[in-house]
């Protein structure tokens, strides 16, 4: 039997995740009240410039049950270990590779604030394409401090070497 | 760089000289970047952020084409002093109040600031009196330029400069402009015009930016967008839009010319009558009648006062700036005294040694 609306007697259609609160609520409207819940939830928010909170909280709302979004929380981008719902919590990405990791997910809010989705802007003029080899760098050097906590000094060693080899192969070039 | 001596001087972008400079009081850009290797700053360890802040302070300071550039560390001040460079506008109160390795490069004439270590890595800024973004991008790209020819920044193919937040990543850049708007603040049309000027996506914030009041009715307005549109499109959309501004402001100082010249001199004539003899007088008083002033100024209404002075004093008579001035901490009530003092020695006109007076 299809799940009723929460507010009426309608087959709900709508399976609205709501992140405001203290822990995820799942919400199951029909069509019509989800619209007015939504545009409820729109006018709330202050009037001026949509915060970043606020847009990721929105665009979240749509489409993804509850499971899915305490999977995608728990997501971490491997170079800098931030995970997903720190990103969302904080506002704010942990290193270059995020974008990268979370990209998928990164795309409609970018969208979203910016109207777009490609930069025409400048470029640096030195190679660009190091960038992503130069992420490494953030790795090994997590990686290192890892194995210092642990107390595991020969893999600490082994990776000082690394990444000294690393720095100077690049500002070699 | 020694701030005590900082404090006597004015930044050139205060000097009140660029073109439309009776409503724009300044133009700025920001760049944001961030280097290729490290986490960004909230995933950084201590270690981290003390490498970062060496690398970049040291491209900076060796450079042969940046001369008369001085480096300030910024966890090694006392609160007043980081308030100073806040109210000076070389430094975010997000860079004053975080913790950590972090520090800033000021330009002898104030006329750009680098800041290492806030948000992202790397944030410049270049800052010109009136309407002068043009000339302010051609220095900030050389700048940019220059940090770059060393180190490598956070760059996508697609998504261009990567930043710690979504809202800054593409271009980094932020383009802004303050206006002084007091006639439309009189007239109550201000929300209105703010209004239209999101639903273009341009933002409205006060004085000193993201989260701001608008004191003494100074507004920044700035793109919102950095992705997708290139340099010069973002700065056109705000040059394009700061005609219009302007057009808005002197229709409502005629408007208010027209209702009543009479009001209005009285109005500007009062509160320079304040500001010249009061004995205590608080921060915010002092702004909103400084406006006043201002705009009286321009419109020719008091005459023995020029511009660059009351730009000044609109950051001179701040609580870090009296103090720094003065050369010792003061609480509110002092500070008050002292204020009304500063504004008294800076307006009223002088008796020169043979008694004659001058100006």
């Amino acid at each position: 039997m299809p799940m009723k609306c929460l507010n009426c007697e309608k087959p709900a259609t709508f399976h609205i995740t709501e992140l405001t609160g203290e822990q995820p609520q799942e919400l199951h409207l029909c069509e019509e009240c989800a619209r007015s819940y939504l545009m409820q939830a729109e006018d709330k928010s202050d009037a001026g410039a949509p915060t970043l909170a606020g847009v990721l909280a929105q665009q979240l709302k749509l489409g993804q049950t509850a499971q899915e979004l305490a999977k995608l929380d728990q997501r971490a981008c491997p170079v800098c270990g931030i995970t997903f719902y720190e990103f969302r919590q904080q506002g704010r990405l942990g290193c270059p590779h995020d974008y990268v990791s979370f990209e998928k997910e990164l795309e409609p809010l970018l969208v979203n604030i910016h109207g777009d989705h490609a930069h025409v802007g400048k470029r640096p003029k030195r190679v660009a394409q190091s960038t992503d080899r130069r992420t490494e760098l953030i790795r090994l050097r997590r990686e290192m401090e890892k194995a210092v906590a642990k107390e595991d000094y020969e893999r600490a060693s082994q990776l000082r070497d690394q990444i000294r080899a690393f720095e100077e192969k690049e500002e070699g070039h | 760089m020694n701030l005590d001596e900082l404090a006597e001087r004015c930044g050139e972008w205060l000097k009140g000289s660029g073109p439309e400079s009776d409503i724009v009081m300044s133009s700025r850009i920001r760049l944001a970047r961030n280097l290729a290797d490290y986490p960004f700053i909230r995933r950084c360890t201590e270690q981290d952020r003390a490498k970062i802040l060496r690398t970049l302070r040291d491209r900076i300071l060796n450079s042969q084409e940046l001369p008369n550039v001085s480096y300030v560390d910024v966890a090694a001040l006392a609160p007043v002093d980081r308030q100073f460079l806040v109210e000076r506008q070389l430094i975010s109160r997000e860079l004053s109040e975080s913790e950590g390795s972090r520090g800033v490069l000021i330009d002898a004439e104030e006329k750009f600031s680098v800041m290492i270590n806030e948000e992202d890595h790397v944030r410049i800024q270049v800052m010109s009196s009136g309407l002068a973004l043009q000339s302010a991008w051609e220095q900030i790209n050389r700048i940019d330029d220059l940090i770059e020819q060393k180190v490598t920044y956070a760059f996508h193919e697609r998504l261009g400069y990567l930043t710690a937040c979504p809202t800054n990543v593409g271009t980094g850049m932020r383009v802004s402009v303050m206006l002084h708007l007091p006639a439309l603040v009189i007239t109550k049309q201000i929300d209105k015009v703010f209004r239209s000027l999101q639903k273009i996506s341009l933002a409205v914030r006060g004085l000193y930016g993201e989260g701001s009041q608008a004191m003494g009715d100074f507004y920044q307005i700035s793109n919102q967008i950095t992705l997708g549109r290139r340099e010069d499109e973002l700065i056109r959309q705000v040059s394009e839009v700061v005609p219009v501004m302007i057009d808005y402001e002197r229709r409502a100082r005629e408007f208010l010319i027209k209702q009543s010249q009479k009001d209005l001199h009285d109005r500007v004539s009062r509160a320079y009558g304040i500001l010249c003899t009061a004995q205590t007088i608080s921060s915010e008083e002092t702004m909103m009648l400084l406006s006043s002033v201002r705009m009286g100024v321009n419109l020719g209404l008091i005459e023995d006062v020029a511009i660059p002075t009351i730009n000044q004093l609109f950051i001179h008579t701040q609580p870090a700036h009296l103090q720094k001035i003065r050369g010792m901490e003061l609480d509110t009530a002092d500070r008050n005294v002292e204020r009304a003092h500063y504004l008294q020695r800076q307006l009223r006109p002088r008796k020169a040694d043979d008694g004659t007076e001058k100006n």
